[in-house]
């Protein structure tokens, strides 16, 4: 079980993403933005939150033309895991691997608190530790995390059980709440919310955990 | 050559910092403004032959979030930029 987490610059949330997979029993190797190939036999890729870029011209939008990000959309491509979180979601947006954009906070406030989510759906190797409906708080800290898609775009990820979760109150515009979407093949997950800061007793909440370890638990037994 | 290019929300997206600037505006007593977008402008200064079915291409690659955004090219030759 082995995850690669990517290092752009400006990233800040790598090392607790990399803490996280490895609380949950799997090796880490970090990923420089400049390489062009992730690690032989990586199962999954962490995306981590930060500013990659410094945010310049749009969240995300330099980062997902790195040379390691075409090897990420390859990975995607291959059926391969990836998760983005907050940052991370931005760059996979841009990347093309999910669908819709970030826009800023409707509010126009940068926010830092732990919000409750609510799980949309269990069937995902990301939620499956977690019962469908079922509320969990976890920590956002984001100025763009307004999740915006056109309507047909939103009706699709209902209508595949795409959407991870949701927003129990909407801290920021985000369209029918969402916090969190899949991909088509259910292997690709980007939420603004952050699980790893979540992840451990010391963080003062570990919600977060049950997607760390069901992830862990499900591409071992693979 | 120059090209200048308009980067602008498409209609139908939500704004909120053309609609802080809209209200600021009215704060401020400018009450002719019914609405704000705000949008970015890029220059980009050319290589010879880089022509607009380029700069195109790079609008809908980087520029843009054809998503979100839409965007208009203005090419300038040198004498009139």
């Amino acid at each position: 079980m082995h995850a690669a987490v990517v290092v752009f610059p400006g990233s800040n949330c790598d090392r607790d993403l990399a803490v996280a997979f490895q609380a949950a029993g799997m090796k880490v190797s970090m990923v420089w933005h400049k390489e062009s190939t992730l690690p032989e036999g990586v199962d999954i890729v962490g995306i981590p939150g930060g500013f990659s870029y410094g945010d310049y011209l749009r969240c995300g939008a330099i980062a997902a033309q790195s040379p390691i990000c075409r090897s990420v959309a390859d990975h995607a491509g291959r059926g391969g895991y990836a998760l983005g979180i907050c940052n991370g979601f931005q760059v996979l947006t841009e990347t093309g691997l999910l669908p819709g954009a970030l826009l800023r906070n409707a509010g126009l406030k940068y926010i830092c608190k732990t919000v409750g989510l609510r799980v949309e759906t269990s069937d995902s190797a990301y939620t499956q530790g977690y019962a469908e409906g079922q509320v969990i708080h976890i920590p956002i800290a984001h100025h763009d995390g307004n999740y915006f898609a056109d309507d047909d775009t939103i009706a699709r990820l209902r209508g595949e059980d795409r959407i991870a979760f949701t927003y129990t109150r909407n801290p920021n515009g985000a369209r029918a709440d969402i916090a969190g979407i899949l991909s088509e093949n259910r292997r690709v997950l980007g939420m603004m919310p952050h699980p790893e800061r979540a992840a451990d007793p010391g963080h003062g909440g570990t919600d977060g955990q049950a997607l760390f370890r069901a992830l862990s638990g499900m591409l071992a037994s693979a | 050559m120059k090209a200048r290019v308009h980067v602008m929300l498409k209609a139908g997206v939500l704004d909120p910092q053309g609609e802080a600037v809209r209200h600021a505006l009215g704060a401020m007593g400018f009450d002719g403004v019914n609405g704000v977008r705000q949008g970015k402008v890029i220059e980009l200064d050319l290589a010879d032959g880089t022509g607009e079915a380029e700069v195109k291409a790079m609008c809908e690659k980087l520029l843009a979030n054809t998503v979100i955004e839409s965007y208009s090219i203005e090419m300038q030759s040198r004498e009139t930029a």
